[in-house]
């Protein structure tokens, strides 16, 4: 008798991993618009990059963060391994919380930026884009009473975004959710169930109105059908890359491997940043005592730095991607370059966030804009304005509770 | 006794906008408008409990960006979402989708005709070159081509070079094209009567053409011109419905020292010497102003609220030979649930897009010929959205507000005067219609406005309703929009000026004419111009 045959995929180990929430993810990814995260199959977009920016500032939508690294750092030392880590005071985070953070090198080079979450006296949460664990394990050195545990697979998230989240979430049961202030922490029943395995943070990438849901893979689908059930009067429509990269931009949030190049991944000598240089000084506290890099960023700040990182606002409608920035329109000076550039079609303005040498910001920047058109190369030199502000920044992301959409 | 530097009569879009660039530049101004809101066309109104209409307007494609961008009017909070796939009805049930992916689009047309796929291709491309030429135009102001002045010899040169870089025989095709029928140019790329009939409904939107009569082509090309964020041809929403437009103006023009009245209908405009001093208002106050700007159509404005006396000969009989004909109705539907439609997908993308209820080229023409008879279509060309299903503010959550709007609906009846009795008959003859396609469409209305351009020139002084204030044929287009010689925004009387949609460049949500005219006023005031160039994306 014949056994029947085993298929087995002998590329397995090579083949991309699938989020908790992939099932439900593929059906609506249309556009097979798939690349990669982390070892994750990830959507660049499902069907439209711009409708799914469009569903973050006008309604709601779902961002796959599973493949973002997770760890929980737990134990009596947990918190001065921390505060040692980053840059920021971590002593001074309330449980429930979370802050934002980033942490470099001895020579005070930017590594990478993430987010804590104190979800107990001697229990965090860190969250970050790149594989940190070596790091981590680095940075516990002469702390004993604490574990690392790498909980990148085994805490599904979603980021929820957009206007009418906090609608969506009410109407999913979610008791009190409109109480919940920016950067705080609540946890929630499923589904009519007895605990409450959802944790809600208000949170995001977007700098909308928006929470990030935390839960055990396998109540992944349960989430996304309780969350997509609610949501279906409201708009909600999942979104990719694209779309994110779009919001982020109109917030002024810095992006690894566009904004910065990770210290631990930089060959040419100061091609990484620092805080300083990031227009994150805000999250250095030197009042806090030894860090990781304080003494290097003290001697920073003192020294002064070369570049500061700032948001352009930019004549004319040509998004000045891989732009190069002059002090004149002859392009005689050259004074620095764009990191990520766009049409934002919210605010209707030509956007980017740019590194330009700290001592030409007072001056005129003018940027060289490449563009083609039908196949043939042109160029165009377009003035540029410093923006203090964000280019969006809704009330709605602030306030508490929000107001209705 | 005050004085204001301007006074803008009309309190729509490109009244607000040309008020705002005269407030922006330092004058001292003052909107007047007859109704108790503001926003003309361009308005959202609480017609029914939680239901906000964007009464008349209902989608976006022409307004300027430039314009959007240089008065911030996301700060004053306006967001424009564009919106995608529209389903097109024939008479026998057949549906097509248009997809905003090419290759999905490609595919949807090649089961219809394997030749109108291809052609669509060189349908775009001639259609954009031909958008883009007229594009660069809307936000200048047309050269008189009899004058020898070294601005106009300017502005003819540069429109002559326009022209003359499209090639010789796209220069013919051109000429042609604004001549021509929507069907005839159409058949020069198609087979497939559902693909023209689709293709061929924006020739005859807001006008009292058929898709059969000359100067539809043109027609066509105003209605995909427009762009959102640069995708040339894509519709948009107002975020909380057409009036976020006007309010987002409006909020400019306070924030650079601006009044509006409301409530405030002008009479007569005031003119002494030969000069516009001011207007009187329905109440019989007298408002003085140095310069007096209609945002009125142009037949309103010289035959209605002047003198006759007042004019120079031949201005009045222009103005009452305008050509201003109403054709079309709105219907303005709530609803408690997302209508199904037959034949169509249970598509989360599709289903909320737009409906055009085509038809066929006969059947469009058929409509046409009610007109023509006075009596509104028996069996109209309707084409819907349902901006709800993108808009989270303007119906409560799960319903829905379903905007239609409808072609052919006289000014005039043949069988004597609209009635509210005739008027709900039309508001029927949609709603059959719709519920043929969509059956049990009729239970999920939970109130309709029916608007007639009786309802329409009422409520917002368009004359017979039409939406464009003038038809926008080659007669009434560019320097000859509203009248040869009166082009450039100002009137024959001294002091007073117009800026609506009679003026170049004509119809649609777009603030150009009510900039172009700010533009020309500043510079008679030897002022700084406030007003931006026009950016493009395909410069």
């Amino acid at each position: 008798m014949n056994k029947p045959m085993q298929v087995v995929d002998p590329y397995a180990g090579e083949r991309l991993k699938l989020s908790p929430f992939h099932e439900r993810q593929a059906a609506l990814n249309l556009r097979d618009a798939w690349s990669s995260w982390n070892g994750y199959k990830f959507a660049d977009y499902y069907y439209d990059e711009e409708y799914e920016y469009f569903c973050v500032r006008n309604s709601c939508a779902t961002y796959d963060i599973c493949p973002m690294q997770k760890y929980i750092i737990s134990g009596p030392d947990a918190e001065a391994m921390l505060d040692r880590m980053v840059t920021r005071d971590v002593s001074k985070l309330k449980q429930d919380r979370v802050t934002y953070v980033c942490w470099c090198t001895d020579e005070g080079r930017l590594i990478d930026d993430g987010t804590i979450f104190k979800l107990a006296e001697d229990r965090f949460l860190l969250t970050c884009g790149s594989p940190s664990l070596a790091w981590l394990r680095k940075s516990a050195f002469g702390y004993d009473a604490l574990t690392i545990e790498d909980v990148s697979d085994t805490l599904a998230a979603l980021s929820f975004q957009g206007p009418t989240t906090c609608e969506v979430l009410k109407k999913m049961g979610l008791d009190g959710i409109e109480n919940l202030k920016p950067f705080s922490i609540a946890h929630f029943p499923l589904a009519g169930s007895n605990d409450s395995p959802l944790m809600v943070s208000r949170t995001g990438f977007t700098g909308d109105l928006g929470y990030e849901l935390w839960i055990a893979p396998e109540l992944a689908l349960t989430l996304w059908d309780a969350l997509y059930a609610a949501g279906e009067d409201y708009g909600i429509q999942p979104y990719g890359e694209a779309a994110t990269n779009m919001a982020r931009l109109e917030a002024g949030f810095i992006m690894p491997g566009m904004e910065f190049n990770e210290a631990l991944k930089t060959i040419h000598f100061e091609y990484d940043q620092t805080p300083f240089e990031l227009s994150l000084d805000w999250l250095v506290d030197f009042k806090k005592p030894h860090f990781n890099g304080r003494e290097a960023l003290l001697k920073a700040q003192r020294k002064g730095f070369n570049y500061t990182l700032v948001k352009l606002d930019i004549d004319g409608n040509k998004p000045a991607e891989e732009s190069l920035l002059y002090a004149d329109r002859n392009c005689e000076k050259e004074i620095g370059y764009v990191t990520s550039a766009m049409w934002s079609p919210v605010v209707k303005a030509n956007i980017a966030l740019a590194m330009v040498h700290s001592k030409a910001l007072k001056g005129d920047i003018w940027a060289e804009i490449y563009y083609s058109k039908e196949l043939r190369h042109h160029s165009k030199i377009a003035r540029c304005v410093v923006k203090k502000a964000p280019f969006w920044s809704p009330a709605r992301a602030r306030v508490t509770p929000p107001a209705a959409f | 006794m005050k004085k204001y530097d301007a006074i803008i009569i009309g309190a729509g879009h490109n009244g607000l906008t040309n008020a705002a660039y005269l407030a922006k530049s330092g004058l001292d101004v003052l909107v007047v408008e007859k109704n108790d809101y503001i926003g003309g066309a361009a308005v959202t109104r609480e017609m029914h409990d939680g239901w906000f209409y964007s009464s008349c307007s209902y989608v976006c494609s022409m307004m300027r960006q430039t314009i959007h961008r240089d008065l911030n009017l996301t700060k004053h909070g306006l967001v424009l979402v564009p919106y995608l796939g529209t389903v097109v009805f024939a008479d026998n049930g057949d549906t097509m989708t248009s997809y905003n992916s090419e290759e999905a689009e490609y595919n949807q047309l090649r089961r219809r005709s394997p030749h109108d796929a291809d052609a669509m291709f060189r349908f775009q491309t001639d259609l954009a070159r031909y958008a883009q030429l007229i594009r660069k135009t809307l936000l200048r102001t047309p050269p008189d081509p009899t004058s020898f002045k070294p601005r106009d010899i300017r502005e003819l040169l540069w429109l002559a070079k326009e022209f003359w870089s499209l090639g010789e025989r796209e220069l013919y095709e051109y000429i042609r094209f604004f001549t021509m029928s929507a069907a005839d140019f159409l058949d020069d790329y198609f087979e497939d009567d559902l693909i023209k009939a689709a293709m061929a409904s924006p020739g005859v939107i807001g006008t009292a053409l058929g898709v059969y009569s000359p100067g539809s082509a043109y027609i066509l090309l105003h209605h995909v011109m427009g762009d959102v964020d640069g995708n040339i041809g894509a519709w948009g929403l107002a975020r909380g419905g057409m009036g976020a437009i006007s309010n987002a103006i409006a909020g400019a023009l306070q924030e650079h020292g601006g009044t509006i009245r409301t409530g405030a209908g002008v009479d007569k405009i005031l003119v002494k010497n030969g000069r516009a001093t001011g207007v009187v208002l329905d109440n019989g106050d007298e408002l003085y102003a140095n310069i007096v700007v209609s945002n009125m159509d142009a037949k309103r404005t010289f035959t209605q609220c002047m003198d006759k006396n007042d004019l120079p000969p031949g201005i009045y009989e222009k103005a009452k030979n305008f050509k201003i004909r109403g054709s079309s109705g709105k219907v303005n539907i709530a609803l408690s649930g997302l209508p199904k439609f037959n034949n169509v997908a249970d598509n989360r993308y599709i289903n909320r897009g737009g409906q055009g209820f085509v038809g066929s080229m006969e059947t469009m023409e058929r409509a046409y010929d009610c007109w023509k008879h006075g009596r509104w279509s028996e069996d109209p060309f309707i084409e819907s959205v349902i901006p709800s299903a993108w808009d989270p503010t303007v119906a409560p959550p799960g319903q829905h507000w379903m905007s239609n709007f409808v072609q052919y609906c006289p000014p005039k009846l043949a069988d004597g005067p609209w009635t509210p009795e005739k008027r709900d008959a039309f508001g029927k003859t949609v709603i059959d219609k719709i519920e043929r396609y969509s059956p049990g469409f009729k239970d999920l209305i939970v109130h309709a406005e029916v608007r007639t351009p009786h309802e329409i020139e009422a409520e917002i002084g368009l004359t017979e309703g039409n939406i464009f204030q003038g038809e926008l044929t080659i007669d009434q287009l560019l320097f000859n929009r509203p009248f040869p010689g009166y082009a450039q925004y100002r009137m024959p009387i001294k002091n007073m000026y117009m800026c609506g949609s009679s003026t170049h460049p004509g119809g649609g949500v777009s603030s150009a004419c009510g900039a172009n005219a700010a533009r020309e006023i500043l510079m008679d005031l030897k002022r700084p111009n406030t007003v931006p160039e026009d950016d493009f994306y395909d410069e």
